[in-house]
């Protein structure tokens, strides 16, 4: 009897029986009725993210990795991960090959990688994005982690997060070296014979690890190759997802740092929430990042590994460098002393066994146990949420930036060659020069940074526009000085933080301004009605 | 009460050169209208590149167009979106409170209370039964690396000092031509293999050898390797005792053979001594002789391992 009313007829009734919500609002009602979604979402939506430019490096990594993912699925469809030899074959009128290439012995992962990069349409494009993407994720890594460095956002309660992020650091590193080694080319073949002597060096487990991993003496059978490709598109990656969940769990339960200012304090967030607004701007950004990529790819050519040719081990090139985040391990390579040591039957060669082995593992174990050193060393063990200034931190800042230093310098040590060519300087000056940098340009620069960070504390205001100050006289001659009104950049803000409201209206906008309202009018043309 | 008796004298002076105001954001706030314009402008834009690209794949244009057309096209899409979340959604600035993690003193003690309880039960009073599944469970982490790291290629043994010259091998050219007396002139330069190794992964990683003539007469490196060096004819093995690259540079006039890679340098006439660089050790040398029809040949093979230093290097020479 009441079915007729209860069923809409037209379509008013059936928006009406929606509720005011409409089709959303019955959706979120279905996925609460079985997940309870809507307390749990809505305190996400109303996530605070902190506004400041430098939080944002982390999003360059994040989003690098997604267009890696992306790109690299791409490839794998394509690749073939073999070390078999073959004949690559380019027939005179085909425009799909590279024909100086023709008739020469390759190998498959070679050839199938010249393929992508001539044979398949857009492959080539893709091929240097996921190649400019490593280097970008890498590179923003280190500058994000630079950042956390210098305000110490490492601090109690973020120590696992900071070690997450060095296991990270170590890992794109390891990834990138096996990606770039996968193509089978002559220089990447040149960096894998220098990776399987670095292995080989470590005592007693060495020459091991290195016959168990090619199968063989080098090049061994080469079964590196499908190893190294299944621990590229599947182990590192998986691992490397598994620690980005946790680093970003971690940041939501721990919530942001923020730098001091009005209103922020070691006890709440402040900044803009979750929906919409940096949800937008974070989303816009993964677009720009991917857009970085893919400019580069089109633009900047990267590993052309088709003028290199396929690997040859008793062939090599002049001025070969490997990707610059395995530059400084390069430069610390070639600047280290012949120190080979022999006795008692066993050599060790620390002029390989130093820079290559024991030296970056002390970088990343030092970089590692940095939260817990500064622990003991301070003594402070209080939960920090708001952010130092480097220069408040003048010791701290003084060691991040002896570490940048001397990393910098191994990085240009990897060039000594080309420097020597490049200022018609003796090969010998250079080698010596760095080997002398690598030690004094870091003490200098932590002095350096150490005394500069002293006498920014000592200088009031620093880094801020001077205000204009009106000097006046009186009828009475006397004078006096009023400060003018700061400028908008350098005062935070004139509104006090709010928590999110429960509903935001948009008002129609009247000539460019918010109509009148009970609501307080904002800048952006939204009137926020708090709760 | 000082401050209040010198106010009134003061004289408000007007400061317009001292109103500051940014110009930038302040237009772009005051005027939402002219930012969802141009924001949608951006869109469009990006709308007819991200087309575009479609349009390039299509056409298998090059992949510059490609790239260019998708990248702009996403940059646009990308800068719009983040404008549009700058100028026209809620900017707050909101606040949040943090919830403590930590939990309650009392919690604590009973979350430890319930660990080292508990443990005690099993452990403390079940000694036997722990220290077998511990003694369990060590083992099969043991076991268990045997076919994770065994299985994955053969232990070294000696392969490591091992190549293929032998006494008698002749010397080829990567064509597999075997070189003869006249193949080099003085100064010349190339690499050689073993016959019948041209060409393989063996002969190209631990058998590449360089050959240099550095005089028309017979010539001594260091002493006692005074025949190895029929008519000016020196070997070295190419793999650097660094790293393992081969050393591919030849500084004719100073002799010096140099590796590319890190720029160690051998001198060719002292037995390739290394004269520079991180390289701990001389290119091992191969004695060379001529055979009846003036074919270069190894007297033997190399009296030591060729390429970089490992733990048990010096236990095969």
């Amino acid at each position: 009897m009441s079915a007729p009313t209860t069923t809409p007829r037209t379509k008013r009734q059936a928006k009406a029986a929606l509720g005011p919500y409409g089709r959303a609002g019955s959706i979120v009602n279905d996925l609460d009725d079985r997940l309870g979604i809507a307390k749990g979402g809505r305190v996400f939506l109303d996530k605070i993210f902190p506004d400041h430019w430098s939080f944002m490096l982390g999003e360059i990594s994040l989003y690098s990795f997604v267009v890696l993912l992306a790109t690299g699925v791409f490839l794998s469809l394509y690749f073939v991960p073999s070390a078999s030899q073959v004949l690559y074959h380019c027939a005179s009128t085909a425009t799909n090959c590279y024909h100086p290439l023709n008739g020469q012995r390759v190998s498959e992962a070679f050839s199938s990688t010249v393929n992508i990069s001539f044979g398949v349409r857009g492959g080539l494009l893709v091929r240097q994005m996921h190649h400019w993407s490593a280097d970008i994720f890498t590179g923003s890594i280190i500058v994000h982690m630079a950042r956390i460095f210098f305000t110490g956002a490492f601090r109690k309660p973020r120590e696992l997060n900071w070690i997450i992020g060095v296991t990270m650091l170590t890992l794109a590193i390891l990834e990138g070296f096996i990606g770039y080694s996968l193509p089978d080319d002559l220089i990447s073949g040149t960096g894998l014979r220098i990776g399987y002597s670095i292995a080989e060096s470590i005592p007693l487990v060495g020459t091991y690890l290195v016959t168990f991993l090619w199968g063989g003496q080098f090049p061994g059978t080469g079964i590196i190759i499908p190893r190294f490709f299944i621990i590229h598109v599947l182990i590192i990656p998986l691992v490397l997802l598994g620690l980005i969940g946790a680093h970003l769990t971690l940041l939501v339960a721990q919530k942001h740092t923020q730098f001091a200012g009005e209103g922020r304090t070691e006890n709440n967030v402040v900044g803009s929430p979750m929906f919409p607004t940096f949800m937008a701007k974070t989303t816009g950004f993964l677009l720009m990042v991917t857009a970085a990529c893919a400019l580069l790819g089109a633009f900047a050519q990267i590993n052309p590994i088709w003028q290199f040719g396929s690997y040859d081990a008793s062939k090599i090139s002049y001025a070969v460098q490997p990707d610059w985040y395995m530059g400084w391990l390069d430069g610390a390579l070639r600047i280290m002393p012949s120190w080979e040591w022999t006795g008692w039957g066993y050599t060790i060669p620390f002029e390989v066994l130093l820079p290559a082995v024991v030296f970056p593992g002390l970088i990343f174990t030092f970089a590692g146990i940095w939260p817990a050193m500064e622990r003991r060393m301070t003594g402070d063990v209080m939960l920090h949420n708001l952010l130092d200034r480097p220069r408040d931190r003048p010791k701290r800042t003084a060691a991040g930036a002896a570490m940048l230093a001397l990393l910098f310098t191994l990085f240009a040590a990897s060039s000594t060659d080309v420097l020597a060519n490049f200022f018609h300087i003796s090969l010998n000056e250079v080698l010596w020069f760095f080997r002398i940098a690598t030690i004094v340009v870091p003490v200098i620069v932590a002095a350096l940074a150490y005394q500069i960070c002293l006498e920014m504390q000592g200088v009031h205001g620093i880094g801020k526009r001077k205000r204009a100050v009106v000097v006046s006289r009186s009828v009475d001659g006397e004078y006096s000085t009023v400060e003018s009104a700061p400028r908008p950049d350098d005062e935070r803000t004139e509104m006090d933080p709010e928590p999110v409201p429960e509903r935001i209206d948009v008002e129609p906008l009247v000539g460019g301004a918010v109509a009148a309202s009970n609501g307080a009018p904002s800048p952006t043309g939204v009137r926020q009605v708090t709760r | 009460m000082s401050d209040d008796q010198h106010e009134p004298t003061r004289t408000k002076v007007p400061m317009p050169i001292a109103a500051f105001d940014d110009p930038h954001l302040g237009d772009a706030a005051r005027n939402p209208q002219r930012v969802e314009a141009i924001v949608g402008g951006i869109f469009v834009l990006a709308i007819v590149l991200i087309a575009g690209f479609g349009a390039a794949y299509w056409q298998n244009w090059s992949p510059w167009i490609l790239g260019g057309t998708i990248g702009a096209g996403l940059f646009l899409l990308g800068f719009g979106l983040t404008a549009w979340g700058k100028y026209l959604m809620p900017q707050g600035p909101f606040v949040e409170e943090r919830h403590v993690l930590a939990s309650s003193a009392e919690e604590r003690d009973l979350m430890s209370a319930a660990l080292v309880e508990r443990t005690a039960v099993v452990v403390k009073r079940r000694k036997m039964l722990g220290g077998l599944f511990a003694l369990g469970a060590g083992i099969f982490g043991i076991v268990a690396m045997f076919p994770l790291l065994r299985s994955l290629g053969p232990v070294p043994g000696d392969t490591l000092a091992l190549t293929n010259w032998r006494r008698g091998t002749k010397l080829v050219d990567s064509n597999g031509r075997p070189v003869h007396l006249e193949t080099l002139v003085v100064g010349g330069i190339m690499t050689v293999y073993p016959r019948g190794r041209v060409n393989t992964d063996e002969g190209q990683a631990t058998d590449q050898t360089v050959l240099i003539r550095v005089q028309r007469t017979d010539f001594t490196t260091v002493p006692g390797r005074e025949t190895w060096a029929p008519a000016g004819y020196v070997a070295y093995s190419k793999a650097c005792t660094h790293l393992g690259c081969p050393v591919g540079l030849y500084e004719q006039e100073l002799e010096l053979l140099v590796c590319p890679c890190h720029q160690s340098m051998f001198n060719v006439r002292n037995g390739a001594v290394p004269q520079f660089g991180p390289a701990p050790r001389p290119l091992p040398q191969l004695p060379l002789m001529f055979d009846a029809n003036g074919y270069l040949a190894a007297q033997a093979g190399y009296d030591q391992p060729v390429g970089p230093g490992y733990w048990t290097r010096s236990n095969t020479t």
